[in-house]
């Protein structure tokens, strides 16, 4: 059996809940195996009904599971791996997916490969993942030698795909859970007060770096966000660590990773930490002094030049053809 | 307060990996060495937390001799003490076998806090310190960016899309923390002078079995094909119809 653990939010299941479903059948198929779908929280049970494609939904259904209380969702994802026996288990590379997996292979005392991207099954077993390093800049070949297997999948690196196989059965897991394992639980949510356009939703992403050199400077790019359709402004680790920008907006391994429809990198150098939070932009195009910038081998489009000349002359442009 | 920081020093690759001929590591020939940014922000939490509320902090790694510089680092810009837990073979310690060695180094010493990054710069596997935590029977809240600590208590906020979520746990703790927590210090020179007295203490570990073996390291594909719009200024027209293209005007 895979077993396929599944992240609720806001009711629904995740998108990378659905990415985890499709990697599980995959390994099924390959595996000769089933697939049985772990559904964790309050409202896991309506959820169920929902689920198509995979063998069993077990659900762990509870008042008290209002939330993400990682020991408690340890706890029960560890026995109904004692109690199924799956050869595989599998999560989402999401924070709390992550989070979680970490608690079950620390409890099961098992090796866990996170984020993985690909898998290599020989003659009906796992043999290999290949899992990201350096947030996805390089890749790792490993052989898991613990057993059974747990891994998380890297978000976005295998499509969902819906099915509609016949429904499965649901059955209820009992929920047997100790004070110790609500010992690290959300007090409360301070709702965000950030305004405008995310850095995650926004279709056009302008980041400064160091060429920009002040915190003031970053005003010409704000300016030419608002002079946009769905814009917003990021930046590289040098412009936060320089406090020209809060922490939030940095775009990076220990940052953001946007996927706007154009980013446009103005001062930047194209470190592969910070390329690897943007290099799922449709189109980069780069605005830098130096030639021989190595971000002009990871865009599209290259402009070699000062960019407090050709950002301010942009913004003009574009003023004179709204007419502001 | 008694503050653990355990770091772990990678190379300081900006400008690209290259590869060793067998695959299997990132070659360091002329490359400098870092700690991630996380790990960074985890060494800074640790002198402010000691500042503010009195007590040691102590950075700890597990690697080899060389990474006496990252602790030196640590030191420097304010951190007390250091333990380097010596292992030649360091890059084949999977996480659980790093973990173990961590927490029988540290379980004798009665740390209140136990600092760690969420996730390490090169081998990103998001799970040392939760790890670490378990094997201490502590409470661990991973990835946050705010913490507070009130009479033997903590506060710590992890920032998501929906807002700040507030834990409260006892102490002692273990927390990992993500870049953003605060803005690191730089050493100052006599940080930087005085760090090269203190003492390391050191001991050899080895290593137990281990559950993940690596293969190789490969490098994603990369595809993009680059279009000079032009120089300076005489780029604009063309910077002007890229934006049509993606309708952003
Ligand atoms: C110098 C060095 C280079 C290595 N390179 C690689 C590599 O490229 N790929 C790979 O798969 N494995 C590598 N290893 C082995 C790797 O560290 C192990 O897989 C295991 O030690 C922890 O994995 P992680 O660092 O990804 O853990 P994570 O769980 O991602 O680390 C979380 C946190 O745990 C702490 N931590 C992690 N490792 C150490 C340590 N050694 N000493 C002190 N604190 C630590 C840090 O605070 C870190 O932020 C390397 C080990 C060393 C010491
Ligand atoms: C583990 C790890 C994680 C990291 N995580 C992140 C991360 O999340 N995000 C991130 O951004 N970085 C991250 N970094 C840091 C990263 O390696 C680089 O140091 C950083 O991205 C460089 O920022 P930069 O491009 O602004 O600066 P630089 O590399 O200094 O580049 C500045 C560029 O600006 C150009 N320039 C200067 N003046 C002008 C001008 N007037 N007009 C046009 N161009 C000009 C220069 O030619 C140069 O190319 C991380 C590093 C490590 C080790």
């Amino acid at each position: 059996m895979i077993l396929a653990i599944l992240e609720i939010s806001k009711n629904a299941l995740s998108e990378a809940s659905w990415e985890v479903l499709t990697a599980a059948r995959d390994l099924a198929q390959k595996t000769n195996s089933s697939v049985a779908a772990l559904l964790v929280g309050k409202g896991a049970q309506a959820l169920a009904s929902t689920l198509k494609g995979v063998g069993a939904v077990l659900v762990a259904d509870d008042q008290r599971l209002d939330s993400f209380i990682p020991d408690a969702f340890a706890q029960i994802v560890s026995s109904a791996i004692a109690q199924k026996s799956p050869k595989i288990v599998i999560a989402p590379g999401t924070e709390t997916g992550n989070d979680l997996m970490a608690r079950v292979a620390a409890r099961l005392n098992l090796g866990l490969a996170t984020n993985c991207t690909e898998f290599v099954v020989e003659n009906g077993a796992l043999k290999r993942v290949t899992r990201s390093n350096w947030g996805g800049s390089l890749l790792e070949e490993v052989e898991i030698l613990s057993s059974p297997i747990l891994l998380t999948l890297q978000p976005h690196a295998i499509p969902a795909q819906m099915s509609d196989g016949h429904t499965p059965t649901v059955e209820a897991l009992p929920v047997a859970l100790s004070e110790k394992d609500f010992r690290v639980r959300m007090k409360e949510l301070i709702p965000s007060e950030k305004k405008g356009i995310s850095l995650t939703d926004a279709k056009v992403v302008i980041g400064g770096g160091r060429g920009m050199g002040s915190a003031e400077a970053f005003k010409m790019l704000e300016e030419l966000a608002s002079l946009l359709h769905n814009a917003a402004v990021g930046a590289t680790r040098v412009a936060t660590n320089n406090g020209w920008r809060p922490h939030s907006d940095q775009i990076g391994q220990t940052g953001a990773q946007i996927a706007p429809d154009l980013y446009i990198a103005c001062g930047i150098s194209g470190a592969i930490q910070h390329m690897v939070g943007c290099k799922n932009s449709k189109k980069i195009l780069a605005i830098n002094k130096d030639p021989e910038a190595p971000i002009f081998q990871r865009a599209d489009y290259g402009v070699i030049g000062d960019l407090h000349q050709v950002v301010p002359a942009l913004v003009a442009e574009l003023k004179r053809l709204k007419g502001v | 307060m008694k503050v653990l920081v355990c770091i772990k020093r990678v190379p300081d690759t900006g400008g690209g990996f290259k590869l060793t001929a067998d695959n299997m590591r990132v070659d360091t020939t002329n490359v400098g060495f870092a700690v991630s940014p996380h790990e960074e922000c985890a060494v800074e939490e640790a002198i402010r937390i000691v500042e503010k509320h009195g007590g040691s902090s102590t950075v700890l790694t597990l690697g080899p001799q060389a990474a006496g510089e990252q602790l030196r680092e640590a030191i420097a810009k304010g951190i007390t003490g250091a333990m380097l837990l010596e292992a030649d073979d360091y890059e084949f310690w999977d996480p659980a076998a790093t973990a173990q060695a961590i927490a029988e180094a540290v379980k004798p010493l009665g740390f209140d806090i136990l600092l760690f990054g969420n996730e390490s710069a090169d081998a990103c596997n998001y799970q040392v310190g939760v790890r670490v935590a378990h094997l201490l029977d502590l409470p661990c809240v991973t990835g946050i960016k705010a913490l507070e600590i009130q009479n033997n208590r903590a506060i710590a906020k992890r920032e998501t899309k929906d807002g700040w979520e507030v834990y409260e746990v006892p102490l002692p703790a273990v927390f990992t923390v993500k870049e953003g927590i605060n803005t690191p210090r730089h050493p100052s020179l006599r940080g930087i002078m005085s760090a090269k007295k203190v003492p390391i203490e050191q001991r050899k570990v080895t290593r137990p079995a281990p559950q993940l073996v690596r293969k190789a390291l490969k490098k994603p594909q990369e595809g993009r094909q680059l279009e000079i719009l032009g120089q300076g200024v005489d780029a604009v027209p063309k910077i002007i119809e890229k934006l049509r293209e993606v309708g952003a005007i």
